[in-house]
């Protein structure tokens, strides 16, 4: 087993004045290429902090991450995120927001034309062509996270992080971009670490998920494969037994064991 | 249940289809008479009512300073003695005995060059001490202090440091209105949110690309309410500081009309700075509102 994306020994720890919180301890963790991995856990784990650790936005304390054996510590188009709230430019168009990244990332490697093509092909990729010359405040919700997606994707990052994609969609819109999401994952065989909070979407979703403990201090508590084969139906799951099983474990893991303490 | 649900869905389905082209083939346009009479209509509505007011105002202010020994003169009094600036603005008999239209136009030109002079820098100290933490430690007390010092005051000192009225004038200007441009376009730095920034670092633009595409676009609207306030301020620096420098420009204009007991003139140059500086307002706000297109809400 080769380690495609490595998180070793991440230690995080934030300092304000004199009081110092230690938000993530000894997070070892190893991603195998084409992998699709689920980190779920309480709201302030310190989950998004180790997404952010692993795109180079924050540091880690000590530890770091390995990306095909090379430490990895700034951020860069290798790790595109998708981020929560999409983070789309309000003032540039759908086509411009996914064109920005791809001019810097294939700014030798490819001509004008090429770009645009690309650009397209990965607008077309998540069904969103039509839109090309929308501004983000013209189309839903789910379509802006839909050009999120392509922005990312359009990178060609070794590793796609996924930061909650689906938290602030409705339930409709987001069974529809999860289907996407999995529809692109088995097309294109990205590697994926998403972070989420809703069980039924880690199970659904992933190959393998990580179980974070409440903070301060959080650890990985457990991981589970979840070996159901690809493609995955939504509709043929809800009775399958394994899924129900991973399911209750996780549930088990997150309502029995590390249950959501209020004060903290 | 099921059965009757998709053969409902079936019929209304079909219909659908051929309808669809009928209201494509007919473009829901009114004609273009009713079209011009709403517009009308929409016109009358918002040039009326001031119109009315105005009128009423102009009667009061005539039934008021009609009786004699009145201090001010009524308005058919003004147009009578200010007939010929009205109607020549572009005369020119030498020295400061010019159209009103050249008085405006030195106005203008000082204004033009102080407001240029502070737009760019005050956006530039505004991006400065909006991105850095030590600058704006630095700084920012330094500018609270400054801008609460009235435009005049800044007169007898540029006076001595430039020794020449013009660009003393062009001095206040610039100094008057670089504060709030400065200020507005800090603010507007810092609330550039995090996950602008983040997908910056994320595809890697350079410093100049991320000033370029993020922080200018991200801060526009409060740039364009720096820029708005400062040319209010610029427009009522530059009547103050020519009234002291003299030469030719509306502010010294009113002062020699002052000093030659012609109020009339005072009161049609009253309201033509009044109308000037409504004008660069609506500039400045159309010019934000054409740049921040589509930036505002999110």
């Amino acid at each position: 087993m080769t380690a495609y994306l490595k998180l070793d020994h991440i230690d995080k720890v934030f300092t304000r004045g004199a009081a110092t919180t230690e938000v993530l301890k000894d997070i070892n963790l190893t991603i195998e290429k084409g992998e699709y991995v689920s980190i779920i856990g309480h709201s302030g784990c310190g989950k998004s902090t180790l997404l952010n650790i692993i795109a180079g936005l924050t540091g880690a304390t000590t530890g770091g991450v390995l990306l095909e054996n090379r430490e990895v510590n700034s951020p860069g188009p290798d790790r595109a995120v998708v981020f929560q709230n999409h983070s789309l430019l309000p003032w540039l168009t759908v086509y411009e927001n996914v064109r920005l990244g791809v001019d810097k990332v294939f700014a030798k490697t490819k001509s004008r034309a090429e770009r645009d093509a690309w650009v397209m092909h990965n607008l077309n990729l998540v069904q969103m062509t039509h839109a090309r010359d929308k501004r983000p405040s013209e189309i839903s919700g789910g379509m802006k996270q839909r050009v999120g997606i392509a922005r990312a994707l359009a990178m060609e990052p070794k590793v796609l992080l996924l930061d909650e994609p689906f938290g602030a969609l409705d339930a409709l819109t987001r069974a529809h971009l999860q289907d996407s999401v999995m529809a692109l994952h088995q097309k294109l065989g990205n590697t994926i670490l998403m972070i989420t909070h809703d069980v039924d979407e880690a199970v659904l979703l992933s190959d393998r998920i990580v179980m974070m403990t409440n903070g301060p201090s959080a650890r990985i508590g457990e991981v589970l494969e979840v070996p159901l084969t690809r493609p995955r139906k939504r509709l043929e799951l809800a009775t399958n037994t394994t899924y129900l099983k991973c399911r209750q474990r996780v549930l088990e893991f997150l309502y029995e064991r590390h249950r959501f303490v209020e004060a903290a | 249940m099921n059965m009757t649900a998709t053969k409902i869905e079936v019929e209304t389905a079909t219909p659908a289809a051929t309808v669809a082209p009928v209201v494509a083939l007919t473009p829901k346009r009114p004609p273009r008479a009713e079209a011009y009479a709403r517009m009308a209509r929409e016109t009358a509505v918002r040039v009326i009512p001031p119109l009315v007011v105005i009128a009423l105002l102009t009667l009061v202010w005539e039934l008021v300073c009609r009786r004699a020994g009145s201090a001010l003169p009524p308005p058919s009094k003004v147009f009578a003695d200010t007939r010929e600036l009205i109607f020549d603005p572009f005369f020119d008999h030498g020295g400061i005995d010019k159209g009103l239209f050249w008085h405006l136009s030195a106005s203008l030109q000082r204004v033009a060059f102080g407001y240029s002079l502070s737009a760019i820098a005050g956006i530039a100290l505004g991006v400065l001490v909006g991105q850095s933490v030590w600058a704006m430690r630095g700084l920012d007390p330094l500018f609270q202090v400054l801008r609460t010092i009235p435009p005049l005051a800044w007169l007898p000192l540029s006076l001595a440091a430039f020794r020449d009225g013009q660009p003393s004038a062009i001095f206040v200007i610039f100094i008057t209105s670089i504060w709030p441009i400065i200020i507005n376009t800090a603010v507007g730095i810092r609330n550039i949110p995090q996950d602008y920034r983040n997908v910056a670092a994320v595809v890697q633009l350079n410093p100049l690309e991320f000033f370029a595409k993020i922080m200018i676009p991200a801060a526009a609207p409060y740039i364009f309410t720096g820029l708005r306030i400062g040319i209010g301020l610029s427009w009522l620096a530059i009547v103050a500081a020519e009234m002291l420098i003299g030469g030719v420009g509306i502010g010294f204009f009113i002062w020699d009309a002052w000093n030659s007991s012609h109020i009339s003139e005072i009161i049609l140059a009253l309201f033509y700075v009044g109308i000037v500086g409504f004008v660069l307002d609506r500039l400045i706000a159309g010019l934000g509102k054409f740049v921040t297109r589509g930036t505002a809400q999110n």
